[in-house]
């Protein structure tokens, strides 16, 4: 204990050294051990072998696809989720909470149901897929489809990062606004918008971040077709299928530095809206 | 957004007027309906397609009842030791003070911003057949890999910051005075614990043991990575969904995606009613995933 007590300030609360232990060790075991092998795995292939395996043409392609579609995911989500939240905060309506409760739904439903249901309703033969087919339109086993799927994984991010910030955001703000002779649409997109800005922000990193890592619910309606609508995880799967190890660890240390940067990312923005408006989203 | 410039006819200023606001619902929940209902509608009605008679047949077939067995049995062992980490971290970061806490926290997130495909990819690496330990485990003939333990281990990962991102928030709101106090009157550490800060944090606690538990029994893609998928005895309710769709059994595959779709609502009814009935007892932040 004594080893300790240097860095942490006394207390009478028994205990540290057993559960910050059992924390350290248990974290150590569990998630840093493995993450370092992936990570000495990939550096085993040193400098040139490691950009070579990264650049090669069909990595890139899937790095491209998982990107551009979180891309245009979180975008809508952004838009839809804003909405969401602020239908769900303001206004009253028959089923509002059942709607509320529903918003969760993505993270509890499995992922791999997820993808099934998704792929039985925009198949070409689905329920609406079949509309999209009339149109001449295939939104299943295509990056569409991959783009729906990261949707679906992606609202509850958005809503529930903006909903907790709507509900603090007093209503004198916006009648001091309209006193001042502002508009209700003035109102919303000077006052109202940008306080919301970070929540917003960070909404949209975390369906980000979420949909470019994104397995189970998106291979059934992708097509999974090479250079066309194969993810990055995808071809993680792939490479190990084929025991070309060391190409797996190589996607997944590009996957994992570009997460990092996001998660650093997200931490900034809060640390600057805590700053700026004095809450952290 | 742009239909709220029709500011002029609105009766109070700070109110949309009501075809806005009605339209801003609609919109919203069409949204909803699109998106989040029409998927889990379909689980159900792809399921039931053949009749309840072929429903309950699919699911009595050796292969869905194995998958239910492995993914009963990888809970149990992974949420509860999920639960010891939980409730040992935020002991430490909620009652004391010590450097490096803020980034311990963080660091507890970590798995949430993995993809799923990686955490499952880290044990391959760690205990495949070109690292160090693989050769060594297979001397001992200790299975880790396409076997249960993987399995587990895979599912700790992805379930990990669960119930400590639940009670961290929780037990810092709450502070340390109950425990100060049933101290000084001469209760021992454990005594505390379990007759002070668990009643305290209980409704928390099945909180995070609730949305641990859900992401344990659905997960798919770090499983998928480490089980082999050796038919009948690495395959887990997910991945048996996945085997049985792509052998075009259609209706066996959403049969089993229903009972997992049933787990999923049942944990969010659940979840509903605890915040609705214990919103105050569960922390403000930490909704979500």
């Amino acid at each position: 204990m004594s080893r300790f007590g240097r860095f942490r300030q006394p207390s009478v609360i028994p205990g540290f050294g057993l559960t910050f232990g059992f924390t350290l060790a248990y974290f150590s075991l569990i998630i840093l051990v493995p993450l370092v092998a992936l990570v000495l795995r990939s550096a085993g292939l040193g400098w040139n072998g490691f950009w070579a395996a990264a650049l090669d043409p069909r990595v890139l392609a899937s790095l491209r696809t998982s990107f551009v579609t979180a891309l245009i995911a979180a975008g809508i989500n952004v838009v839809f989720g804003t909405l969401i939240a602020w239908v769900l905060v303001r206004y009253r309506f028959p089923g509002r909470r059942i709607f509320d409760a529903m918003v969760d739904l993505p993270f509890a439903l499995p992922t791999a149901v997820a993808g099934i249901a998704l792929t039985a309703i925009y198949a070409p033969n689905g329920i609406v897929g079949q509309f999209a087919a009339q149109l001449g339109w295939r939104i299943a086993y295509t990056p569409i489809g991959i783009t729906i799927a990261m949707i679906f994984i992606g609202l509850p991010f958005v809503v529930r990062t903006i909903q907790p910030i709507l509900e603090e955001t007093s209503k004198e703000v916006e009648e001091a606004s309209a006193t001042l002779g502002a508009n209700r649409f003035q109102t919303i997109s000077r006052v109202l918008l940008p306080s919301l800005a970070p929540a917003i922000m960070t909404g949209f990193a975390l369906a980000f971040a979420r949909a470019v890592g994104e397995y189970g619910s998106v291979i059934f309606i992708a097509g999974n077709i090479p250079f066309v609508s194969e993810i990055a995880p995808l071809l993680i799967v792939i490479r190990l299928e084929e025991f070309n190890y060391a190409g797996a660890a190589v996607i997944a240390t590009v996957m994992l530095a570009i997460s990092f940067v996001m998660l650093f990312v997200i931490n900034l923005i809060q640390a600057w809206s805590r700053r700026r408006y004095g809450y952290g989203s | 957004m742009a239909a709220k410039s029709h500011a002029r006819r609105q009766t109070s200023p700070t109110n949309e007027p009501l075809y806005v606001r009605w339209l801003l619902v609609i919109v919203g929940l069409l949204f909803m309906a699109l998106f989040i209902v029409l998927p889990v509608v379909a689980v159900f009605s792809e399921a039931l397609r053949q009749g309840i008679g072929v429903y309950f047949q699919s699911l009595m077939q050796p292969d869905a009842l194995s998958a239910i067995r492995l993914t009963l049995l990888v809970a149990v062992i992974a949420v509860p030791l999920n639960v010891v980490f939980g409730v040992a971290a935020s002991w430490a970061i909620a009652k004391f003070e010590f450097k490096g806490k803020a980034f311990l926290t963080t660091l507890i997130d970590l798995p949430f911003s993995v993809s799923p495909v990686i955490s499952g990819l880290v044990y391959v690496l760690l205990f495949g057949s070109g690292s160090v330990l693989g050769p060594w485990l297979r001397s001992y003939n200790i299975e880790i890999l396409f076997a249960v333990p993987g399995i587990v281990l895979a599912t700790i990962f992805v379930t990990f910051p669960f119930v400590a991102r639940e009670l961290i928030p929780l037990m810092q709101d709450q502070g340390s005075g109950d425990e100060e106090a049933a101290l000084s009157l001469g209760a021992s550490g454990w005594q505390t614990f379990w007759r002070v800060t668990l009643p305290n944090i209980k409704w928390g606690l099945l909180y995070g043991v609730l949305l641990c538990n859900a992401r344990a029994m659905g997960e798919f893609g770090a499983v998928a990575v480490v089980s082999g998928k050796i038919r009948g005895q690495t395959t887990t309710m997910p991945l048996q969904v996945e085997m049985f769709y792509n052998e075009y059994q259609s209706t066996a595959a959403f049969a089993l995606a229903s009972l997992l779709a049933l787990l999923a609502l049942v944990t969010l009814v659940l979840k509903t009613a605890l915040e609705w009935r214990f919103g105050d007892e569960l922390a403000a932040t930490g909704r979500g995933h």
